[in-house]
This record gives structure tokens, sequence and C-alpha cells, in this order.
């Protein structure tokens, strides 16, 4: 079994995101760093080809810097990584971002997609029925169980309204929620191998061109106060802050 | 030239809280130009009440083939719609079905999608928050039509009266939509107290590190005189019931306090629980977007703070 597992590189929260006044984008000129949440469906896709045999591709759109990032992915035990990268890609909505990843996936035909449940730096939690829609392939969203038997993916996801059980026939397009697994840390010795593995880069040309962003930003505007939040540092005493502060707003 | 469709999610014969929200905020933008549309099976009597909240026409997909919620085969069907009438504005309100139908119909007409939406003015600009909420990005669309999905809980129905002229929408499937079938649908039973009536609130989320752990938010909350709420991750995990769930897909809950103990403060989470009157946050990890919007924030390991608070507690309130 072949399975996609489509990632994204994003600014590491340690070292602060913010947008950048000059393009009203997200600054991504720091450290990029492997979003949270795809690291489930990378420990998924590895548990699948683990039992049953075959091979993890991990695809990513992004700025070249993004490679770091992607190293993780096969540290963790994928086989190797495809970028897509462009500067004609930068920038790109929804719409652009699942043609180029659909394009991407075109390309190495696997019989399984995994996505994470959204993208760690605000992205839609939506991407993957974008790409399911331009690949015209069957989509699970939010699955926090699945299993792969005869040809077909099961997946088990929360609703609003309780849980549903939905079974699709490969290849198949599948979101796996945060609560699917715990993912692994990679070792010394993936860490050591993960720079031997393929990494290929792929320009808009590759993958059928770029398409211009149907949605545009306006403009920022700081959100309206909350109020002063306190913050302390436990040093031993905040069981007793937490208390004096419930007395002082009336709540004990 | 026609106004804006919503798309009208139902469960169990009603429509939901959150799309006929939507269907007023509508109303309140474009006057009398707002159509809902119905897809389902057996939902024609669901759609007729819709024109109380806001919509002068409502559209019907009724189809056995679209009886499971599933969001392809309700791609073909809003796609179609939109392309045929002419609609510029097509809105949703934020839902596991939802967002996965509102990407699907971006892609098939080439239409820009802008999503987690709390505001929307008539000219065409919305309100999107970003980065854990700490700037509200106003974002826009190149063309029309305009497809919009708005963060849950956001906007309260509104019953003004009225009727909607139901009329049937046609109902032409792709193959590939009808690839994903429904094998079963479990809703959730309702487990002990509901959680929603609640003054006080400690909820547990997946820094407790495991189901045992939730004794020690037990304790707490019953020190408190509360309840006991989860996180979406922990509740997948099986650690908590679901019908204890704060969140977009679990409950709104707006108590005097609600203490969040291991959580991260993820949007999914923070929707449900953002009315709350004062919010304590108790988390190892400084950088977690709870303490972005907790009144008292503790940074600390929990293990250690809560059963001393809960002591604490227990021993100011002579118990």
């Amino acid at each position: 079994m072949k399975i996609a597992v489509c990632v994204k590189a994003v600014p590491d929260a340690a070292g602060g995101r913010r947008i950048d006044p000059a393009t009203n984008r997200l600054d991504r000129s720091g450290e990029l760093t492997l979003s949270d949440f795809d690291s489930y469906a990378v420990e998924e896709a590895l548990r699948l080809v683990e039992a049953a045999g075959g091979e993890v591709v991990v695809v990513s759109m992004g700025p070249e810097r993004a490679v770091d990032a992607l190293r993780k992915t096969l540290a963790m035990g994928a086989d190797r990584a495809v970028l897509v990268s462009d500067d004609a890609l930068a920038g790109s909505d929804l719409l652009g971002t699942a043609q180029a990843l659909a394009g991407a996936l075109e390309r190495e035909q696997p019989d399984l997609m995994l996505f994470g449940q959204q993208s760690a730096d605000g992205g839609g939690a939506c991407l993957w029925a974008a790409v399911a829609e331009q690949l015209r392939r069957p989509a699970i969203s939010q699955a926090s169980e699945l299993t792969v038997e005869g040809g077909s993916v099961t997946g088990k996801r929360q609703t609003e309204f309780g849980y549903d059980t939905i079974r699709a026939p490969l290849p198949a397009v599948v979101a796996v929620s945060d609560a699917i697994n715990t993912p692994r840390y990679p070792s010394l010795k993936g860490i050591m191998g993960a720079k031997k593995k393929p990494q290929e880069t792929l320009g808009a040309g590759d993958i059928g061109g770029a398409s211009e962003s149907r949605t545009t930003v306006v403009g920022l505007d700081p959100p309206k106060a909350r109020g002063d939040a306190r913050i302390i540092e436990d040093d031993g005493s905040a069981a007793d802050q937490v208390v004096e502060f419930l007395a002082g707003a009336r709540l004990l | 030239m026609a106004g804006a469709l919503v798309f009208l999610e139902h469960h169990e014969g009603a429509v939901t809280k959150g799309s006929l929200g939507v269907l007023g905020k509508a109303a309140q933008l474009f006057g009398g130009d707002v159509a809902g549309v119905v897809v389902g099976s057996g939902v024609r009597e669901v759609a007729a009440g819709a024109g109380a909240y806001g919509a002068s026409v409502v559209w019907v997909a009724d189809d056995e083939r679209l009886a499971a919620p599933l969001p392809q085969p309700r791609v073909d069907v809003l796609a179609k719609l939109v392309r045929d009438e002419g609609f510029e504005t097509v809105l949703f309100a934020q839902s596991v079905l939802a967002a996965d139908v509102a990407a699907g119909v971006a892609m098939r007409l080439g239409a820009g999608l802008n999503w987690d939406l709390v505001d929307l003015s008539a000219d065409g600009v919305g309100v999107s928050p970003a980065l854990a909420d700490s700037v509200n990005v106003r974002v826009g669309w190149a063309g029309t039509p305009r497809l919009a999905v708005f963060r849950s809980g956001t906007f309260d129905p509104v019953e003004a009266g009225g009727a909607a002229e139901v009329r049937d929408a046609a109902v032409e499937l792709e193959d590939f939509s009808e690839l994903a079938e429904m094998v079963e649908q479990a809703h959730a039973e309702q487990q002990g107290p509901s959680i929603e009536d609640a003054d006080v609130i400690v909820a547990g989320g997946r820094g407790l590190g495991g189901p045992e752990s939730f004794s020690l938010c037990e304790e707490l909350a019953k020190a408190l005189g509360g309840a006991v709420g989860a996180t979406r991750a922990v509740v997948d995990a099986g650690w908590y019931p679901y019908s204890a769930q704060v969140g977009q897909t679990g409950k709104t809950v707006s108590p005097k306090l609600y203490v969040a103990v291991g959580i991260s403060g993820a949007i999914q989470h923070k929707v449900g629980m953002q009315g709350s009157g004062v919010i304590v946050a108790i988390n190892k990890d400084r950088n977690a977007p709870i303490f972005e919007f907790a009144d008292l924030g503790v940074v600390g390991d929990l293990h250690e703070i809560v059963p001393k608070l809960t002591e604490l507690v227990q021993a100011r309130r002579g118990s």
C-alpha cells in the first residue's frame, strides 16, 4: 500500500507567530516546524505500513526552507518527501493550495491520502475536502479511528451529534484527528537516516501551474480585549494565589 | 443577480441553531434576498420552518441517496444550485459536515472561501480572528460567488415570523460522490447531570496525561460544587464521556467559573466556553493559547497544583 501524507511546515509557535504588516500575511521568515496536527497523520501512515507493508510519501507545499520540517517526518520513518515550492505559489489560498497538493498527489497515485485535522497556524480545517473534490476521490474527515481492509478504508469520526462510521473504497482521502494515536518521537537512528532519504522538490510547472487567489486580505485590527489576563508561574504558592483570586472574585 | 444562499444543516427533524443564526445574519445583511437550502431525505417539513428565521425561499433537495449526512453529495447539490440560480454569496455555520461541503463547493466552482468568520458586512468584508485570536484579519473575495464559513455560535437565531416559499433543487450526483458510505451513526447518550446548567465547571484536557487523572478534576469540581467537563481530544481518546465534552462538536457552556486543567485552548474548545464569567487555566506550557483568554493563568504542574487547590477550597468552604 502506498500512503501519501500531506503536511505543512508552519512558523514555530515558540518563536512567536506574527502577521507581516507589509503583506498582511503570516510571517513565515523564521524557523519552520512540522504542524503538530500533521504528526498524527504521519504516525497513522507509519502504523498502517508497518502492519501491511508499503511506502509512506510525505507531500507538502511551502518555501524551500520547509525541507527542514519535512526531515522530521523522514526521521519518524516516512520513506521520502516531496515539496512543492515555487514563488508563484506563495500566498496561495485554500483553492491554490488544494490544486497544488492535488497535482503532486496525481503524480504519486497513492492508495490512501492522509491529512491532519487542521494546520497549527490558523489554516481552515477543510483542505482535504477541496483536494478530494479536485481528485474526484471519496473523503472521510476527522477520523479518530482508521482501518484499511479489502481495498477500502473505514473511519470513525466525532460530529456535533455523536459518532459516525464511514467506509470508502481506495484510493481515498482521510483527515485524522489528534485523538487517533500518540505520534512517536524520531529516534537517533531515524534522525541520522533521514538525511539519506530521497527528497524531491517540484515547481508550479510540474503540477499544472499556479492559480490566482480568490480571497484577499483587506486589513488587520486588534481584537477586542478581554481584560488584563494575569499569568503566574507556580513557585509552590500557585494554589494559594488561585484561592485568593477566586475569593476576590466572590467565587468561593 | 441573486443574493445569499445559506446551507441549513439539520438533525433529527430540526435545522441546527448555528445554521439558523447564520440565516438571521444573512437576512439582516441582504434583506429579502436570502434563500436557504436543505439537503436530505424526508426533509420537506424541515425546510418550511426556515421562513420564520429569515429565508424568503428554501430550496429542498429531497432524495434517499442524501439521507446520510455525508458532504460530497451535498457539494453536488449546492454547486449546481449556486450555478443555476447565480447566488453571489453562500454562507455556512461551522460544523464537521459544513466545512467539508463548503470546501468542496469552493473547489467545484473555483470560488473563494473564507472561514472561521465572526462577522461579515454587506459590502463583502469578513472578520476572521487569527493567531489564537490575537489579531482580527479583515478578509475579502476577488470575485463571486463568495463563500464563507462562520465560527460556531457567532450568531443567535432570530425568529421574525414569515413563511418561505419551498422550491425543489435538482439532485444530480457525481459518480465519486456516492463512494463514501455511512456504515453506522451512533448518537451520543446523555450520562449524568448536564454541564450546561452548572455554575462551575472544572474541565480536563490531554495535559492530564491519562484517564485516571480525571479524578483530580472530579475532586476539585466537587469541592467547588461544580461539574466536570472535557475536551474533544480526551473524549475521542475514551478518557471521559461525550456528554461532558465542551467545544465546537460538544456543548457550549457559560458558567460563572471555568477551570481549565491541562487544556491548551484550541479554537475547537474555546468556542464552547469563551462565554464563561471567569476563566482560570492551569497548564505547564507557557505558550498554550488558553493563556491568551484566561483571566488567571497558572503555568505549572497540574498534578501538584490541583490537589493543593482542592484542599484549600475544601478548607475555605468548611467541607
